[in-house]
Parts: C-alpha cells; structure tokens; sequence
C-alpha cells in the first residue's frame, strides 16, 4: 500500500520505519529542513521538505494515489487541516489523525476524521492495564465504527462474579466477544457463566462505556 | 449581539474595540504568552483602554475555553490567530458543535482560504484582499478602495484620540 505521512517528529519517523519495514511505499512530509534531511539520512530519498498543510504539497506527494494519509504533527489543529485537505482535494480514501488533546477525539470525529490515535488515550489504558484495580479497559476503537473492544476482568463481589453473561445488564447493542479463563480462550454465549479472574472482551458502542462498565462493576 | 473574537492581535484588538463601542457584547479569547509576570489584563496589550467586554486566556480551539468565552449563546465567531489551522480548527468547532451561525476566519493561504469556503466556513485571506486593494491603489482604480479606506481612516482617528490608560 502506498501512505502518506505528515510530520516526520519521533512518531512519523518511527511509523515510517515500520511502514517500510512492512513492505509498504511510503513519502514523508516535513516542514523543518534539518528534519527532513535527518530522516532523509536514515531512511532514503522518501522525504519531501514541505509544508504538509499545503495543498501542493499534497499534490505533490501523491495523496491523490496514496491509500491512507496519516497525520502525526504534534499540532493538532495542523493535524486536523492536512486531513481535511487531503479527503477534500485530493479525495484520499482514509485519513488518520494525531490526537494530542484528547478532548479533540471527538471534535475531529464532528468535523469528519473518523480515525484518530490518542496517544494520551493510549497510555492511559497501558497504565490501566498495569494496575490492578483498574480490570477494566477500552483495547481499541473499531476503525471507521463508532465502536470499540473492552476488556474488563471480573473481579470478586461484583455483579457478573459466578453469573452467566445472559444475566448481565449491558446496554443495547453491547455483546460479549470472549472470555479468556486461566490463559485460555473460551468461546461465549449467553449460557456461559463468568469466574473471577475472567477476562471477559465486551465489543459495544463508544459512548455507552460507561454503562457497560456499570454492568461489570456495579 | 454576542461575539467571541478568537486571537487578539492588531486586528483582534481593533475589531474587539470597535464592536464594543458599539454596544455590542464582545469577549476575546488570546493564548498565554510565556510571561508569566505580567497581570492578565496585560496579556491584551492591543485592546482599546476604554473596551468593557470579557477577556478569556486560553487555546481558543479549546471546547471548554471556547465554552467560557460563551460561544453556546454567540451570535458570530471571528478566529483571527496567527495560525490559519487554528482558525479554521476554531471555526469549525463554533459552526460544526455549537451550531454559531455566523463564522469568519481568517486564513492568510488562498488555496486553504477557497477550500473551506466551500465548505461553509467564511473565511478571508488578508494576502488577497490587501494585495487587490493594493493593486487598485497602484492603478488609481478609485472604485475598489475609497470607501474602505475613507472608513478605516476614521477609524484610526477615533483610536488615535482615546485616553490613554495605564492597566
């Protein structure tokens, strides 16, 4: 596949790297000279030295042609413009954006960029994971959805403890994906009932997390 | 009417001045600068003394400053920042979330500037309208810039003859 990346920082660098690793075709946009010629240095003549928020400089990229463009600038309003133009002039079939406030998740999804990473969003739920307490966490959105994957483990004294996932109140449209038990996968119907220490994989709409985590936790 | 002027540089200021001498209810949303020494109401240095409206400090692509500023019950939005992307970021939030009916941004590159009209937002690039008006001036085309100019000039007399008062 042929991406496009805006903003060649620490995250465009590395994104880019893995990219190419993968096998994929990849151009770089970079605004700071020194930059570009740095990345320019580490991983060949793929870098352009422009402004990514301009539309030649989308043109000249070949957003037009790319399958995705992705931008990572640490600006989020910069962020938010490059993916506006992109699906806008150069009609790129998918734009990802940077998200650095994490207030702005849902204003870029108002102003029409469906797919955006936090990654404040996203150490949250690694520091989440590593607290014991926590057991309950959104994995991931389910791109171009309003949905996502949450994974909770059941903990002693709430509701679901030693009850089958029939009888669980979550809210409409919310179902139960799996439920991993002592390491092992196990498939999930309505008849299954719930241990502690269960980790349970609910697939349900973003905005009702809050219930869904009610219905785990109490 | 409500208006919330987001950036408030020269042209913030002097529109914020304007719009509150004429009775209107204004408020001005400007980012902090790095000194953290001077009291708030210097971090406006370009307001008019005499300007009775709401200062707000804060990122004015931000939903809950934008929120303080009141842009749930504003009437027009101007985002007149130094950053294109923060102003067509501004006005969106204003049109797209709290449904603001009039949106002006300012957006200096034409091509950025054609684009989101299209979209909706109304937007002006001060490197189009002053290069015409410029030009005209050049070719003494009268048409295109006398009103404008007999206009902002008694508008520079009125500035240049308020009180001067120290914050």
């Amino acid at each position: 596949m042929y991406f496009v990346v805006a903003g060649a920082g620490e995250v465009g660098f590395h994104l880019s790297q893995a990219l190419l690793e993968a096998g994929h075709e990849v151009t770089i946009i970079e605004a700071d000279r020194r930059r570009a010629n740095f990345v320019q240095d580490k991983l060949g003549s793929i870098v352009m030295n422009a402004a990514a928020d301009e539309g030649r400089a989308q043109m000249e990229a070949g957003c037009s042609r790319a399958d995705a463009l992705v931008a990572v600038t640490g600006d989020d309003a910069k962020n938010l413009v490059i993916c506006q133009l992109a699906k806008l002039n150069c009609h790129t079939p998918r734009v990802i954006a940077r998200v650095n406030n994490p207030k702005n998740e849902i204003v870029f999804k108002t102003l029409g960029i469906d797919e955006t990473i936090s990654s404040t969003r996203v150490l949250m739920n690694v520091i989440e994971q590593e607290l014991p307490s926590g057991g309950f966490m959104p994995i991931m959105p389910l791109a171009g959805t309003d949905n996502e994957m949450i994974e909770a483990e059941i903990a002693p004294g709430t509701p679901p403890a030693g009850k089958t996932i029939g009888s669980l109140r979550l809210p409409s449209g919310a179902l139960v994906g799996g439920v991993l038990r002592r390491g092992k996968l196990m498939h999930a119907d309505d008849d299954t009932k719930l241990e502690v220490g269960d980790r349970v994989f609910v697939f349900g709409a973003t905005a009702s997390e809050s219930e869904v985590r009610k219905a785990l936790f109490g | 009417m409500n208006v919330v002027i987001v950036g408030c540089g020269r042209v913030g200021g002097f529109l914020a001045g304007l719009l509150d001498a004429e009775g209107h209810r204004v408020s001005v949303v400007d980012i902090a600068s790095q000194n953290p020494a001077r009291a708030e109401r210097a971090w406006f240095p370009h307001l008019p003394p005499s300007f009775k409206g709401e200062t707000i400090l804060g990122d004015g692509t931000d939903l809950d400053v934008l929120r303080q500023a009141g842009v749930e019950r504003a009437d027009a939005i101007l985002a007149l920042t130094e950053g294109d992307n923060r102003n067509l970021m501004a006005a969106q939030i204003a049109q797209k979330i709290f449904g603001v009916k009039r949106v002006i941004a300012k957006v200096n590159d034409p091509v950025r500037a054609q684009t989101y009209r299209k979209m909706g937002i109304d937007t002006f690039s001060r490197t189009t309208i002053l290069g015409t008006l410029l030009h005209a001036m050049l070719q003494d085309d009268r048409e295109v810039g006398e009103v404008l100019i007999r206009k902002s000039l008694a508008h520079e007399e009125e500035l240049a003859h308020e009180p001067v008062k120290v914050r």
